[in-house]
Formats: C-alpha cells, structure tokens, sequence
C-alpha cells in the first residue's frame, strides 16, 4: 500500500499496484485493524465519512459507538479507570477538553494541521484534539404558527424578550444539554455578567419550557408546539429541508457556538490506525464531506455556502474561550438553576 | 407446616416439631446462598460502588457529606422531592384502583371478551415509556385534537407526566393484582353465599383482604415506577424537575456522577419506605390457598357483567388511543402540516440507522433475558417462601430483590460501568458484550417478576411441601410436578413480561451496549432527542408490532400447556 512507490512508476504500473492492492486488501479483510471509536455524529454523516475514510485507508476498520453528545461524554468519563473507546470523533470540543484536562487524551498532530485555524485546535503542541466544524446557535421561528398568533418575526436576541413572545419560546436547559449551555456561554462572553443574566431574566419570563436536548426546540418549533425554538443550525437547516415551514434566524448581537472535533484516547493499543483516521479528519477532502452539513470548517478554504445559512455566518459568531467556558461551568450552571430551576411551575 | 421459616413468616401456622436437616435441605440453601451471591454481585456491588461516588468529590477525593449539603442547599433540587413524591402519589392514587376494577371484572364478573380486554389492557407493557409521552403529546399538545379539553391548562408538566405514567403503570399494576384475584378460594364464596352474605360485605370481607397482598405489591411497583422512570418527564415534564429528570441532568448534562449518585440516594428512600411497609404486611399475611380450593367461579349477573364490560371497553378505548396516536404519527409525513400517508419513516429509520441488527440485537437480549430471567427469579422466590433454614439469608434476599424497582436504570447502567469495567475486576470481561445486559436487564426487573412470583407462591398453601417432605420426595420434585404446574400462568406472565420490558428498555443499557449489541429502544431514545418524532413513533411501532407477534405465539403455544395443567381449575360440572 505504499503510495509513494506507485507513484514513482507512472500510470500503467500505478493501475496495477491499485490491482494488487484492491486483490490484497480483499484477502487481508480479517487483517484489518478494528478501532473503538465513541461519536455523536449523525447516523446518516457516519456512512458518509466512513465510506470516504475506507477508500483512502482500506486496512482500518471502524466499530462506532453513536450517541448524544451528553451520554458519549458521560460513558467516557465513567469508563475512565479502563477505557474502552479507541479514539473519539466528532464530539463537542467542550467534552474534548474535559477528557483532556482528565489526562484521557494523547496529543497527536496530524499531517496537514499547519492548515487548520489555531481557534478551531487544543492550543497545546501536539494538539489532543483537533475540530471538524463548527456548530452555533441558531432560532428557528415557526411561520404558519406565528401568523395565526400575530407575531412579528424576532431579529435579535434582545426582541425575544418582549412580551409579545410571552410563552412562546422554548430553548434547551444548559444544565441537561450541550446546545443549551452553548447559548448561555455565548451570551456570558458576548455582554458579560450583569447584562447577560439580565438579558436571561428576560428571556426566563418568555420560555414555555426548558428542554433537555439541543435538537427538541427546533423540532418543536418545526410541528409549532411553540412558535420559536432556539437550537443550532444543523438541526435548523435539516427540519426545514425535511419540510417543516421555519424560518431560520441568526441573531445578530453574536452566536454562541462549540466545535465538533476528535481525540485519539491516551489508552489506546492501536495507535497507527488511530493516526490515520486523524490524519484523514484533517484532510481537504474530509472537510469537503464536512462542508456538506456544516458551514464553517476548521480548515478554511473548503466550505461552501449552505442553504438558509447566511455567508457572513462565521462572522457572527462570538470569541469563544473553552478553557473559560468549561471552568465556570459549574458555576454558571449553578447560578442558572438558582435563577430559573426553582420557579420553573408550569405556566 | 413444620418448619422454622414458615413459623417466622406465619405465627398462626406455627407447630412444635423441629425438623431434621435433610440433604434435600442443604441443597435448597446451597441454591438460596447462590441466589443470594449473585444478587449481591450483580446488584449491590454495582450500587455500593454509587454509594462510595457520592461521598467523593470530582476528582475522587473523600469529601464525607459535602456532596448531600450541597444538594440540600439547592432549593431546585429540594423541590424535586417533593414534586417526585406527589407525582408517584397521584399516579399511584389513579393507577391501582383501575387496575384493581379491571382485574375485578376478569376475576368477579361473567363479560365476554374477557381475552382480549385483557389482551388490549397488557398493550402499554409493549410500548416504549416515550410512546405515551410523545403520544399525548399529539393529542393534548399545542396541535392537539383534544387540545381543549385541558381548558387552556398545558399538556407539559405534572399533567403530561401523571396521564403518561398511569398509562404506562397500569399493566404493571394489572399482572399484579390479577395475579392475587386469581387465586381467590371458591370455597369461601359458596360459603358466603349459603349463608347469605350481601355482596357489598363478601367483597369488604373477602375479596378484599384476600388481595390485600397484591393491592400493596402493586401501589409499591407503580409507586417505585413512577419515582424511577426518567423517559417521561424528560419528554413531557416541561419545566416540572422531579428526582429521576435531576439525575438525568447531573449525569447525563454535567457528567457529575458524584452529584448523581446523590440524587439517586434520595430516590432510594421512598423505596426502602415502600419495602418497610410491605414486608410489615407480609408478615400479617397467611396462605390463602390452602390445597384444598377449589378455584372461584363467576356466575352471570346481567347488569353487573354489562356495567363491567362497559368500564373495560372504555379503558381499553383510551389505551389504543395512546397507541393509535403514535402509529398514526409514525404514518404521516410531517405532524401537523402534512398529514398525507407515509412510509418515509420506516424507510429512512430502517435504510439509515441500522435498525435491522438493532432490531435483532434486541429480539436476542430479549430472549435470553426472559429465558434466563424467569428460571431464576421464579426458582428464586421459591426457594425463598417453600424452603426451610437461614431465616435471616431470606430477609436479606427479600430486601435485595426489592431494591431494584426503585433504582433507576441510569443509575444501575453506571453502577455497572464502574463495577465491571474496573480493570482490577475478573468479570469485566462480560463488560461490552451481550451478557451484561442480559443480566442487567433481568436486575433491573427483577422486583415486579419477583412480586408476580411471590404473589402466585404465597397463594398456595405450604402444606403441599409439608406433605411432600413427610412423605420424603425432595422438594424440586414437588416444585416440578406441583408448583409448577399450579403456578404456570404466572410464570408464563413473567417470562412475557421480561420479554416485552427488554425489548424496550433504555435506561440501564444505555451506558452497556457496544457497537455490535446495540438496541432498538436506544435508537428511539436517539430519533427523539434529534426531534424525529415521526421516526422514532416508527421505531416504537415496530416494537410494539414484534412484542405483539411474539405474545400471540406465545398464547398459542401456551394454551395449550395451559389447558393441560390448569384442568383442575375449572369446576366440575355434573
């Protein structure tokens, strides 16, 4: 399989090497090296990944382990004292950088990393995680629904406090889901302390109900239980492809966002073919599988615009300090909970 | 009735003799030790490893009760107690008496269709725990038909989740108490009725107390369901925390399983309460069923049997309506703007998510899960209540096997993950593999099976073993030729019932499986949380259809083994 050797023989040979190659690659099935990898990705993007993945390293095998990001995260850190997982995949960096400050993760720099933004990167050198895409905050906005109630449709944050949304709002509790906790982070870094919260006072006396994942409110806001949803875009855009009548609004005071990306846990046996799989994470032609779903990559260059996603996306969205924003989270978690859990009867 | 066990659970029936050890004996207690073992392997272990989490900190540190205080600091986290106890209260309120008047009219009254009420009554044991909250949601909701009977109230919080949990409770409830009018002694009918006993004073007299066990068995299970079941409320609860919603946020939300581990220490208490309450009755409890009833036959009453008949059929209305509602979703193409017909559901769920093997994965958990789960949790209460010896062994067993209905699966499945994936452990190579939640899953329905088998055991009389070892035949002969026999429905209502909870189960297993054991239930788990309503109705059908394929052959099979072995049941007619 050494690509170099082929190459230095010009095409005739090089055909027959991808021959030989493809003969032994079919007799080497049971040789391939299997790896654990733990994902929160979408069902439908693992196929295509995987597919893209297998065509560039046909030796590896992967076993996926998918869920959300909150039970993923859990299971990881509770398997810690005898880890199972292989490598991590398209989870949320925030995570990543939990395993990584619990020692679980060994740095790796994968071949083109010189190509990805230092802002979408673990700082440190070789990196423990590198990201994939980035996913921000995003408000879906139900129109047939809000016709029917008279509702103007909401441009920023600050008119999703007034109170002609009173009710009408539903977004993902920060302390049961990663989207929710992303939305409070942004606000936090974005106004600061005293005008966040109180942006959050308002917007408390709105919100019909706090839901415990990040995809709910858009779905909800998508069959109009309640006319707006805050969510992330990825699910925005899916439920209106899927037909449901939503605008998707991008606030503009600034979206809170999080990263998906990958690790290669420190436990592992199978080192070599956990490098490949990162080495092809950060590959142009990964990124361009990325680009399908998600608007802005780790690598830029790649993306491409994306139906209902506005092209000044990135742009919008706020500084985002993870070490900041994994430290004080259980204090901004707890100050939430003091604030809205205990008043939270049913309207 | 001879024997030290039986004294210490029914004075009344106490006598002089002490028996002499048999070998017969020693083998029973070398099986209740073995029974015992594995419950403290695979039940307390993974819990005392909960216990020692939370009095840590994070990093593993010992903080004492640092980790309680600040949970009792939190008014949010207080509240929930009080919102978990009132929500079970209610549901426990509404569910046991409907249950108890459902099983009423199967056992006391002479309707017909008595298969199939009971039939369309056991459906919500199919169900994944989500079907009803989803459902209700359909139709109470914003877009729901029936929006308006809640008369601008909201579907979302203790209403949503108080309707949900009843729907899903009543046939735990049911199995229960059916099991306890069943066994009801004809003999003290006919008594009643020679001496003209009015009818409203034969059911305060006899009836009643006679299904006194399985009424308190049942308010427990539905009591201990209800605190436990974490589904519902995440679905339905809106903003309404309860206990089980607080672990789900700490573990699940925060990956603080310090935090969890307090939460789930709390939830244990009402459990414990329930269990105190229920073994202080059990020791009142006599055996009913002496070896001579004669089972109790109905006689025709028109207006009685039309007035139960009516009761059932509007029960069993509302039931399908829950499951109506959520196949209908799982055939529409998008709730509420396009109602047109729509298999894209099934395809997408089954093309995308791998559901085959999931769905397969599940069919075989849940067939090792009722085969072995039945075998040892019906022998296991045997052992328990028609052995002799190690009195203090069965309390602790009892205690034991009364625990699991109240630990939340999340809690058990993390148990389980620190217990058996801990490098220093010889067993953790069942971690990742199929065995484990074979077992978890028997563990974590091992109380309600366990009551059901108790229940159906208690019933008969302890003079059948009394007799048997008098006449020296070792009493796994007596258990294979009497008390199985006698007790096959209710064993065969236990393997049904594991094989249905399996097939839906989540909580536990969620933190278990590995790519090749994933469940079905756990890819509806995941089709909510992205919000796919139609896809994850669509999976619940599909469950919901292979647990029914599999009940009606298990009828079939079964009717006749019935027909055989429960002969003696049915009066003679001269």
């Amino acid at each position: 399989m050494d690509l170099a050797v082929s190459k230095s023989w010009r095409q005739a040979i090089g055909r027959a090497a991808v021959a030989l190659v493809a003969l032994w690659a079919v007799s080497a099935v049971a040789q391939k090296t299997e790896l654990l990898v733990y994902t929160a990705l979408e069902t439908d993007q693992i196929k295509a990944y995987e597919d893209a993945f297998y065509k560039a390293y046909p030796d590896v095998a992967i076993k996926w382990v998918r869920d959300s990001t909150g039970v993923i995260t859990a299971k990881l850190l509770a398997e810690k004292a005898n880890p199972q997982a292989d490598m991590v995949v398209g989870t949320s960096a925030s995570s990543l950088a939990v395993f990584s400050n619990e020692g679980m993760l060994q740095g790796y720099a994968p071949k083109g990393l010189d190509k990805i933004q230092p802002q979408y990167r673990d700082p440190k050198n070789p990196p423990e995680w590198v990201g994939m895409d980035v996913y921000g905050a995003a408000v879906c906005f139900n129109t047939v629904e809000a016709g029917k109630l008279n509702l103007p449709k909401p441009e920023t944050w600050k008119d999703l406090t007034k109170p002609v949304y009173k009710g009408k709002i539903v977004m993902p509790n920060p302390a049961s889901s990663g989207t929710g906790y992303l939305d409070v982070a942004g606000w936090l870094q974005m106004w600061g302390d005293a005008d966040a919260w109180k942006f959050m006072d308002a917007l408390h006396d709105n919100v019909a109900h706090y839901t415990h994942s990040g995809s709910k409110p858009c779905r909800e806001a998508g069959t109009g239980e309640f006319p707006i949803g805050i969510s992330f875009e990825y699910r925005a855009v899916t439920t209106k492809k899927g037909g449901a009548p939503i605008d998707i609004i991008f606030p503009k005071e600034g979206l809170g966002w999080d990263l998906e990306a990958s690790g290669i846990m420190k436990t592992t046996k199978k080192v070599d073919a956990a490098r490949k799989l990162m080495d092809w994470l950060a590959t142009p032609e990964a990124m361009a599988l990325f680009a399908k779903n998600f608007a802005v990559l780790a690598m830029p260059g790649v993306a491409k615009p994306l139906d209902f996603v506005p092209a000044d996306y990135e742009q919008r969205l706020v500084k985002n300090d993870f070490a900041w924003s994994a430290k004080n989270r259980d204090k901004i978690l707890a100050e939430w909970a003091k604030r809205y859990d205990g008043k939270s009867e049913p309207k | 009735m001879t024997t030290a066990t039986v004294e210490a659970l029914s004075p009344a029936t106490a006598t002089r003799i002490k028996p002499i050890a048999h070998w017969h004996d020693r083998l029973s207690q070398l099986l209740l030790l073995g029974m015992c073992l594995a419950l403290v392997v695979f039940l307390l272990a993974p819990l005392a490893m909960i216990l020692v989490k939370s009095v840590q900190d994070r990093d593993g540190a010992f903080v004492g009760l640092q980790q309680f205080r600040d949970y009792f600091d939190t008014p949010a986290l207080r509240q929930s107690i009080v919102h978990t106890l009132s929500i079970a209260g209610a549901v426990t309120a509404i569910t046991v008496p409907l249950a108890f008047s459902f099983a009423y009219a199967l056992t006391r009254s002479c309707m017909p269709f008595k298969s199939t009420l009971r039939l369309v009554a056991l459906t919500p044991i199919l169900a994944p725990s989500l079907l009803p909250a989803i459902s209700f949601i359909q139709w109470f909701g914003t877009q729901g038909v029936l929006k308006w009977t809640l008369g601008g109230a909201s579907v979302y919080g203790p209403t949503g989740i108080i309707i949900s949990s009843v729907y899903a409770a009543f046939p735990h409830a049911l199995m229960i108490v059916l099991t306890a009018l069943l066994l009801a002694d004809g003999r003290l009918y006919e008594a009643a009725e020679s001496l003209g006993t009015p009818t409203l004073r034969r059911f305060f007299t006899i009836t009643l107390p006679g299904a006194k066990y399985g009424l308190i068995s049942a308010a427990m299970v539905v009591f201990s369901y209800t605190v436990s079941e974490f589904g519902i409320p995440k679905v339905i609860g809106g903003n309404f925390n309860v206990l089980a919603l607080d672990i789900f946020k700490q573990v699940i939300g925060q990956q603080n399983f310090n935090k969890g581990a307090v939460v789930s220490l709390v939830l244990l208490v009402p459990v414990l309460v329930a269990f105190v309450i229920d073994s202080t009755m059990q020791g009142r409890l006599q055996a009913q069923f002496s070896s001579r009833a004669v089972p109790f036959a109905p006689k025709p009453k028109p207006a009685f049997d039309v007035a139960m008949l009516g009761f059932c059929v509007t029960v069993c209305t509302l039931l399908l309506a829950v499951l109506g509602m959520a196949i209908y979703t799982s055939f529409i193409k998008l709730w509420p703007y396009d109602k047109s017909f729509s298999m894209r559901h099934y395809t997408f769920g089954l093309v995308d998510g791998g559901v085959i093997s999931a769905f397969f994965n599940s069919l075989e958990m849940a067939f090792f899960t009722a085969l072995v789960g039945t075998v040892l949790i019906f022998g296991g209460a045997y052992l328990l209540e028609k052995t002799r010896g190690m009195s203090a062994l069965r309390a602790l067993i009892r205690l034991l096997a009364a625990i699991p209905m109240g630990v939340p699966g999340m809690v058990l499945g993390l148990g389980y993950i620190f217990f058996f994936n801990h490098p220093d452990n010889p067993l953790n190579v069942l971690y990742h593999g199929m065995a484990i939640l074979v077992i978890s899953t028997i563990i974590h329905y091992y109380t309600s099976s366990h009551l059901t088998a108790v229940t159906a055991l208690k019933a008969l009389d302890n003079e059948f073993e009394a007799v048997s070892a008098s006449l020296k035949v070792p009493f796994y002969k007596t258990f294979f030729r009497v008390t199985i026999p006698v007790c096959l429905p209710a064993i065969l209502d236990i393997g049904r019932y594991l094989f249905v909870n399996a097939m839906t189960t989540i909580s536990a297993v969620v933190f278990l499986y590995s790519p090749d054991t994933k469940l079905a239930s756990l890819a509806i788990l995941n089709l909510d949380d992205a919000g796919e309503i139609g896809a994850a109705a669509a999976m619940a059908t599909l469950i919901v259809a292979a647990s029914t394929t599999v009940c009606v052959i298990y009828a079939v099979v079964t009717r006749f083994l019935l027909v055989r072995t429960q002969a003696w049941r049915r009066p003679v007619t001269v």
